[in-house]
């Protein structure tokens, strides 16, 4: 008699593939994986439809793992459905972890996005002003496509999450070790993310260079000067979110002399990232004179985009407030 | 969630109320607005306090998630420069508060529901002061309105990609 091995999901919604790649980065130990388990769902990669999912029993799919953050109705549906007939249902990648990088959107309003992407853009020539639209009718034939909603949403905003991966991707390994983590018998705690707990300055190569405190009279860019490979790049002057960022990637950004952006996300200590990375740098200015203060500040130039982004959806605020538009609800996390 | 004060009773009913969190330091401010409490020196009701042993202990998320559960503005207050009980915690707060203050401002929320005063022990009409002018310049912005439970989905249909 064939064993029943688990069976397992992959889907994605609003990312970039990236995540997809982490799981074929995995190169051999891939033919490990498909060894212990069923991939019963994967449409990057195998051809299985939605109505294959809809005709399974609920519970039936052991873990899915669902990369990409939900903007779209289709995406939302999906998330609900893949729940439903799953046992565990894991998040992975930042986007879906926190909101990822497509969830800076939460910056813009839905009207400005369309604008920018259908009406404005030079090389676009739409004089009608059309934008898509969820129903359409033409000589008898209907089309219906997913509504785009007004907010980028993280995958626990939307259904119930048993654990997190975190990453922009996730590494090879990490995902590894995850995937090890829920083939074991002893799962950890429901809502772990699977991954050290503790922060990126703690596993990177140059932690022995960190000042105990560094001091900074301006915020530099790694274009903006020569970076010297053994030195801790907040000594140098650079904004690293390592401080702020749970360690996991081995600080493979850093080991390729360019700061940490953040995609790990917070420690289980931390409830949002931004405000801790952004107390942690204003609080080592040097100056205490507030125009001075003031011009240090100035280089960071966005200092949403640099310390939200990864992470706006999952962050306290959400996203930007929208005038006159009701607001997504803020319910605690 | 911030609950409807107690005193609600003592509000007008007619106008928009604002809800201010005030986050005040435990050896300046927070004395000063105690000896505004015993000189009887009467200030708008509409700030809840909540006393820190520093202003450099006002953690950014403590003001985001003010802001997130329906507060309409964050007053803190702090020792005057020099005077810090612990000798820098009121420079980091102003740096934290310089800097938050541009993320906010990112976010949608308007600077004035934003603010940071030094306050000196003695200086109870300051508190008055101060905390009247924020709750009427707060009252003219009207409500934040970030914690609204059941968004309609309405608003987010007819539009799609």
């Amino acid at each position: 008699m064939i064993p029943c091995k688990p069976k397992v999901a992959f889907y994605w919604c609003a990312s970039c593939g990236g995540c997809e790649e982490a799981v074929v980065d995995l190169a051999e130990a891939i033919l490990d994986v498909v060894a212990k388990v069923d991939i019963v769902f994967w449409p990057v990669a195998m051809d299985f439809k939605r109505k294959d999912i809809e005709s399974m029993a609920a519970g039936s799919i052991t873990a899915t793992f669902l990369n990409g953050s939900i903007r779209t109705s289709e995406q939302e549906e999906m998330a609900h459905l893949l729940r439903s007939k799953s046992q565990l249902l894991v998040a992975l990648g930042s986007c879906s972890h926190l909101g990822g990088i497509p969830g800076l959107a939460n910056l813009f309003d839905r009207t400005s996005i369309l604008r920018e992407v259908y009406i404005q853009p030079p090389s676009t020539v739409n004089t009608g002003g059309t934008l898509p639209q969820a129903h359409y009718q033409d000589n008898g034939h209907s089309l219906e496509l997913p509504v785009f909603h007004e907010t980028v949403r993280s995958l626990d905003q939307v259904v119930d999450v048993d654990y997190y991966i975190p990453g922009c991707p996730p590494t090879p390994k990490t995902f590894a070790a995850a995937l090890q983590t829920l083939l074991s018998h002893q799962l950890p705690e429901k809502g772990s993310v699977l991954a050290p707990d503790c922060a990126l300055c703690d596993e990177c190569p140059r932690k022995d260079t960190k000042p105990e405190k560094p001091v900074f009279s301006e915020f530099k860019r790694p274009q903006q000067m020569l970076v010297d490979e053994q030195k801790c790049l907040l000594a140098q002057g650079f904004l690293c979110m390592g401080p702020a960022t749970r360690a996991g990637c081995e600080a493979l950004c850093v080991r390729g002399n360019m700061p940490c952006t953040g995609c790990y996300g917070p420690t289980s200590r931390v409830r949002d990232q931004g405000a801790k990375i952004l107390s942690c740098l204003a609080a080592l200015l040097e100056s205490k004179d507030e125009q001075e203060i003031d011009r240090v500040l100035g280089t960071i130039p966005d200092p949403v985009g640099t310390f939200y982004r990864y992470a706006l959806p999952g962050s306290l605020l959400r996203r930007k407030k929208l005038d006159g538009v009701p607001q997504a609800p803020l319910a605690p996390r | 969630m911030l609950n409807r004060d107690p005193r609600a009773s003592e509000i007008s009913q007619d106008r928009f109320e604002p809800r201010i969190v005030a986050f005040f330091c435990n050896w300046c401010t927070y004395l000063a607005a105690d000896l505004a409490g015993t000189s009887r020196l009467k200030y708008a009701p509409n700030i809840r306090v909540v006393r820190l042993m520093c202003s450099g202990r006002v953690d950014p998320q403590f003001v985001l998630d003010a802001f997130a559960h329906g507060a309409d503005g964050v007053f803190i207050g702090g020792c005057h420069p020099g005077d810090c009980h612990y000798q820098e915690g009121n420079y980091k707060a102003l740096r934290r508060y310089r800097l938050l203050k541009r993320v906010l401002k990112d976010m949608g929320i308007e600077e004035e529901r934003f603010r940071l005063e030094w306050i000196s022990a003695a200086e109870a009409d300051r508190v008055r002061s101060a905390i009247n002018q924020m709750v009427e310049k707060v009252r003219e912005l009207g409500p934040l309105n970030l914690q609204v439970k059941d968004a309609p989905k309405a608003s987010t249909e007819e539009v799609c990609v």
